[in-house]
């Protein structure tokens, strides 16, 4: 018999078993590596899949290899670079398949995204000076908490203990618990053997187990007299205020809203993060020193820019991005059109928004239009559709995609927003959103799909209510009118978040770059921090009582991820309740068991033991 | 076929729909270079890429060998890109080469080397990563050598078109791909006839014949008597070495330069070939009257008797018992020359001229030597006899004419010399069994219907004396294997069938000259296209020159019978004329 069917166990089933674990090598490449090394690694792997016909291809590939080989070891000059060059434009222009085609383009790629990096080889013959082996997760918060420290502690028991390692570097260790994206997890080693660490669910068990509050803040130091203004009460505001107080600044804070907490309060959902639990955090950022609190202020309105700038030894910017975007188009203003984030504001101030049996559509993929879904789900709407242009602008935490489906949210996508129909009978309200049926097209430069119209009709879609997921902008108009510069509605701050030609003023968070996490939020109030402390003179560290336990070897025996699991989604879409149920001692336990210490194993134990960033 | 509208440089041109850039481009008159392509696209991998051109409607440039002209097409040859293209990708087959030109054979006619000079491509242009390469030298007829290998495919698609055979194939992947036998073994350790039209279409030294030109040599220094023997088909062919016209009879040009490498008698196999006839046509009368196995096969082909004994071991009883013409001659050189000179055999060696590689398996089979006493001792090719002319500095075109030795055995009919092409045997054979059957010549001496010089199959239905005799000609073990299925299932309805292992016979033999049309753009066909005919001409008029032009007429021959054989058939015949024949396993 001539046909049959794949044999089970075949070659390829079993290379695929090894490609999944290539991939998550792929998935964990650690940061601070070298580029050109690996794109030499992607060489070496198109080489395997030549098929061996094409001489472009098949000679042509090994002979960039050995090009780029040489770059590498420092044998190469501007001239090897040329070579490489035409040598790739011949591959890609003349090999028959794209798996000479798209090598040779990915080199071609790598001469322009790391032109740096080749200079660097060819000319120093070393790696660019950024590229050196650090701790991934560590790395990769933006903040760069101790991860392996706490997680660590967490293991031994100290709850109290990870706390201080994780306030350390960011103060808001409950928040971050609740609602981190946890970049931290991205790249962890220990995907290559199996899965991620949890960092954020262990996080979590740790502030469970004992609130953040009653976790005693180090000892402020001594008074130094110097005052910094603070305009701004959430994550970035508060941490800059947090480490100020610590260093012995006195601060004064100011918020508009009557309570502190910003986007945390008035952003995230109680069900996703409870206010009681994030009270936690700010009792303790408030009690950590000389903090004085101004709410219901708004600057521009109750106290000026320069009066700021005139009055305190330095002022920390950390406005956020707290205006919802509205689409330029006709009736985007009708009563019941709202953007996600003053519907989220809304509903956490406690206003009433009755949606009960009405059908809401949503446009936008973020994480702001899945908390807005799901909290209209929680306010009774008959029916909650989120519409997208693509796939890719789900940018969403894919487990926040997943709760919204299973608490019945509906998806559509490749749908393009045309316009509003107003209501016959009440002109202040819509009563359809139209969408414009698209289909997949060429990828952009960055290397998600474009949509272009298909050729079907546009699609009406009625409804009662329409909530606009499309972004966040800043409130800068009063900034920007005392001088302080700004481009695109952003606050113009370099890395260190000061500000040139504003001497004294530091910004940081989403008011500087556009609406993002809260850890990045964090990291810029810390940042600002230590920077105004330089900026006034001084120099202070500050110190973390914690002692990270020595570390052990693991046994690198692949075990599955503890993940934090959500309530009965249909129990949990009935209330605001918080929607995580905690991790249990032992899941805790085998879960920080898996934890690699990537701190002291492999480069931290050259650095005497351990790696700090 | 419809015809469209192309531009080639800007200049306006009518082709043929269908046609490849190359052919296309090649019908407006120009020769792009190309490597890896050859005889109009029976290798069509487009693998090379060395006749990239720009083309409009296209990703960048385009393989011409393989790319399909459309409506509109504008090809640029001369632009930058493709220049430079072109040149890169044979600097990249370079790069992974053994460029020990000076000591490669095919040198003068290396089609890399001819496309590295026509692009300008220099060989240092990469630093060069050399493959893992292999060298097989175990069988008797091929070497084979992947370090000059550039997996074009040719040897791949010929093997395949000509024997349906496939021996060669592509083995490993990527940059480690090599060209082989399956499992990458030796030819010795495959069921490869050694035909040689790997080598013939090889554009580098990646397969060649299996030297002998230094067994001759050794035999020269110990003194030995050596004689040489010549077939048909060399004569038709040899000149091209030597810049005569595809076609050019260079017989006694041939004959006075064995003299002057030292030959001690210089034979034609032709000799041998009457006598082939006259013991297999005398077989064919005794199958056909005795009721023997019928129909009898011919095996003067050795590329043939290996394809049979590995593939047909059930219809070997079919094959003539009859040696092939020059393993006869070789036999009567070493007993009755032998024999009539007063020479011992251990001193006398002999040396056979063949278009052929599968005769250089041929000369060692084990039922062709007896005492260790080989038939023949060495076989050179068409193109080793060149290289050992060229070696002398022999300037060939200024050699005069000379005769063959004929002595005792010089003497051949036309029928003998028409042996170089597919038909000939058959159609010698008939002018002799008519003879045999009827007493007298037939009245036309020429067999037209039987006569070709492609492969495929022919057939033809004589009467002789009311009795009628179906034969069949194939050349080419795709075209045979149809006729031995015919045998296998019973239903053949022939009597006799002749059967050469190469396409159109001996004249596009393993061990001729390359025929390369890269190298003659000026002829006013396309080489490839007419070489079999024009060679074939060649020994047909030759044929026709003779005035003896049946076997059985040869004189010698009959002197032969007289003095030494007793009749055809006879016992000494047969122990010395006659042979047997093995089943053999191709993998083992």
């Amino acid at each position: 018999m001539e046909r049959k069917l794949a044999k089970r166990g075949n070659m390829t089933d079993r290379m695929d078993i090894a490609l999944n674990k290539f991939r998550s090598r792929m998935t964990s490449y650690p940061p601070g590596m070298c580029p050109l090394v690996m794109y030499r690694s992607i060489l070496q792997m198109s080489m395997n899949q030549t098929c061996g016909k094409c001489v472009p291809c098949r000679d042509g590939l090994v002979e960039a290899e050995r090009m780029l080989r040489d770059i590498l070891n420092g044998d190469a000059t501007e001239e090897t670079l040329t070579r490489l060059k035409n040598l790739c434009v011949m591959i890609s222009e003349t090999a028959d398949c794209a798996v000479g085609v798209v090598a040779a383009n990915t080199v071609l790629d790598s001469l322009n995204e790391f032109a740096d990096e080749y200079e660097s080889h060819i000319k120093k013959r070393r790696c660019v000076e950024n590229v050196i082996q650090t701790v991934p997760c560590m790395t990769l918060c933006p903040a760069h908490v101790d991860v392996p420290g706490y997680v660590a502690l967490i293991k031994q028991g100290d709850y109290a203990g990870a706390i201080n390692v994780i306030r350390d570097r960011n103060p808001f260790p409950t928040a971050c618990a609740m609602v981190c994206e946890h970049p931290c997890e991205r790249k962890c080693r220990r995907s290559i053997i199996d899965q991620p660490i949890n960092i954020r669910g262990l996080k979590k068990y740790a502030v469970d187990q004992v609130a953040a509050d009653q976790v005693k803040t180090p000892q402020a130091n001594v008074k130094t007299g110097k005052t910094i203004a603070v305009v701004g009460g959430g994550p970035s505001g508060m941490t800059a205020a947090y480490f100020l107080a610590l260093m012995g600044h006195k601060v004064v804070l100011y918020d508009e809203h009557e309570k502190l907490g910003g986007m945390l309060r008035y952003g995230i959902p109680e069900y996703r993060l409870p206010k009681a639990r994030l009270d936690e955090d700010i009792n303790a950022i408030l009690k950590t020193g000389d903090i004085e609190v101004h709410t219901n202020t708004k600057i521009g309105r109750d106290i000026t820019v320069d009066e700021l700038r005139e009055k305190y030894d330095a002022v920390y910017l950390g406005l956020g991005a707290q205006l919802g975007n509205r689409m330029p188009v006709d009736n985007v203003n009708c009563k019941n059109v709202i953007p996600a984030a003053d519907f989220l504001q809304a509903v956490a101030r406690g206003d009433t928004i009755d949606l009960e049996g009405k059908k809401v559509a949503l446009i936008g993929g973020g994480n702001v239009a899945m908390d807005a879904a799901r909290t209209a789900v929680r306010l009774k709407a008959q029916s909650v559709h989120v519409f997208t242009r693509k796939r890719d602008d789900y940018t969403a935490l894919a487990t926040e995609i997943e709760s919204a489906m299973q608490e019945g949210v509906h998806f559509k996508t490749l749908l393009s927003f045309l316009h509003l129909e107003a209501d016959e009978s009440d002109p202040e309200k819509i009563s359809a959103v139209w969408l414009q049926p698209e289909i997949v097209a060429e990828f952009d430069e960055f290397g998600f799909v474009k949509t272009e119209h298909s050729s079907r009709y546009p699609y009406r879609f009625t409804c009662d209510y329409l909530i606009l997921g499309v972004g966040q902008r800043c409130d800068v108009a009063d900034f920007e009118a005392a001088g302080i510069p700004v481009n695109r509605g952003r606050i113009l701050a370099d890395e260190s978040c000061a500000i040139e030609g504003a001497d004294g003023v530091f910004s940081g968070g989403d008011c500087v770059t556009g609406p993002s996490t809260a850890i990045n939020a964090i990291a810029a109030g810390q940042v600002a921090a230590h920077n105004i402390d330089e900026y006034l003179g001084y120099h202070h560290k500050i110190e973390c009582e914690a002692v990270v336990p020595q570390a052990k070897p693991n046994k690198c025996i692949p075990t599955g991820r503890a993940e934090i699991e959500e309530r009965d989604p249909f129990e949990r879409k009935q209330d605001f309740v918080h929607v995580e149920i905690p991790m249990t001692e032992e899941e805790a336990a085998r879960e920080a068991g898996r934890c690699l210490r990537c701190d002291h194993f492999g480069c931290g134990a050259m650095e005497g033991g351990r790696c700090a960033w | 076929m419809a015809k469209i509208n192309i531009k080639i440089e800007g200049v306006s041109y009518k082709v043929e729909e269908g046609l490849t850039i190359l052919e296309a481009a090649k019908a407006c008159g120009y020769e792009i270079p190309s490597l890896c392509t050859f005889n109009h696209g029976e290798c069509n991998l487009g693998s090379c890429r060395v006749c990239l051109v720009e083309a409009t409607g296209a990703r960048g440039l385009v393989a011409s060998c393989v790319y399909p002209v459309s409506e509109g097409m504008e090809i640029r040859i001369s632009s930058p890109a493709a220049v430079e293209a072109r040149r890169e990708s044979v600097e990249l087959l370079l790069s992974n080469h053994n460029k020990n030109c000076q000591q490669c054979e095919k040198n003068e006619y290396c089609e890399l080397l001819h496309v590295a000079k026509l692009t300008g491509a220099r060989d240092d242009a990469f630093a060069g990563t050399h493959s893992k390469t292999y060298l097989d030298t175990l069988a008797p007829g091929l070497v084979r050598d992947t370090s000059k290998c550039i997996l074009c495919g040719r040897c791949v698609a010929r093997c395949q078109n000509a024997h349906g055979l496939g021996i060669l194939g592509f083995e490993n992947r990527g940059f480690n791909t090599v060209v082989s036998p399956a499992e990458n073994r030796s030819f010795a350790d495959s069921p490869c006839i050694q035909c040689g039209q790997c080598v013939n279409v090889c554009p580098t030294g990646a397969l060649m014949e299996h030297s002998e030109i230094g067994l001759v040599d050794e035999a020269f220094k110990a003194g030995k008597h050596v004689i040489v023997q010549a077939a048909p088909a060399v004569r038709a062919a040899l000149g091209e070495e030597f810049g005569y016209p595809v076609g050019t009879p260079v017989t006694g040009k041939m004959i006075a330069a064995l003299r002057r490498l030292g030959f001690e008698k210089v034979y034609d196999v032709n000799f041998g070939a009457d006598l082939t006839i006259m013991e297999e046509g005398n077989e064919l009368l005794e199958r056909i009257q005795n009721k023997g196995v019928l129909p009898m096969i011919t095996s003067c082909s050795p590329g043939w008797v290996n394809y049979a004994e590995y593939n047909y071991a059930d219809l070997l009883p079919h094959l003539s018992s009859c040696k092939s013409p020059h393993e006869m001659q070789g036999a009567m050189i070493k007993n009755y020359w032998a024999e009539q000179k007063g020479i011992a055999k251990e001193d006398i060696f002999v040396v056979s001229v063949m278009p052929c590689t599968a005769k250089k398996f041929e000369n060692k089979r084990p039922q062709l030597a007896k005492d260790g006493i080989m038939d023949v001792d060495a076989v050179i090719t068409t193109r080793e006899l060149a290289r050992m002319i060229k070696r002398s500095g022999i300037i060939f075109n200024r050699l005069p004419d000379e005769e063959w030795d004929a002595d005792i055995m010089g003497d051949y009919s036309g029928a003998a010399v028409i042996f170089g092409v597919t038909g000939g045997v058959m159609e010698a054979a008939l002018r002799t069994v008519y003879f045999k059957l009827t007493g007298e010549e037939h009245e036309k001496i020429a067999f037209e219907e039987v006569r070709g010089h492609e492969a495929g199959i022919r057939e033809a239905s004589i009467d002789i004396n009311g009795t009628k005799v179906n034969v069949a000609i194939a050349s080419g073990m795709r075209s045979a294997k149809i006729l031995l299925d015919e045998i296998k299932e019973g239903k053949s309805k022939y009597q006799f069938i002749e059967i050469m292992g190469c396409p159109g016979g001996c004249i596009n033999g393993g061990g001729q000259p390359y025929v390369r049309s890269c190298f003659l753009p000026n002829e006013a066909d396309d080489i490839v296209d007419t070489y079999k005919e024009k060679r074939a001409k060649a020994l047909y008029s030759e044929d026709e020159r003779q005035e003896v032009r049946q076997s059985h007429n040869n004189p010698q021959i009959k002197e032969l019978y007289e003095k030494y054989l007793g009749k055809p058939g006879s016992h000494k015949a047969h122990k010395l004329l006659h042979t047997t024949y093995e089943g053999r396993v191709g993998f083992n």
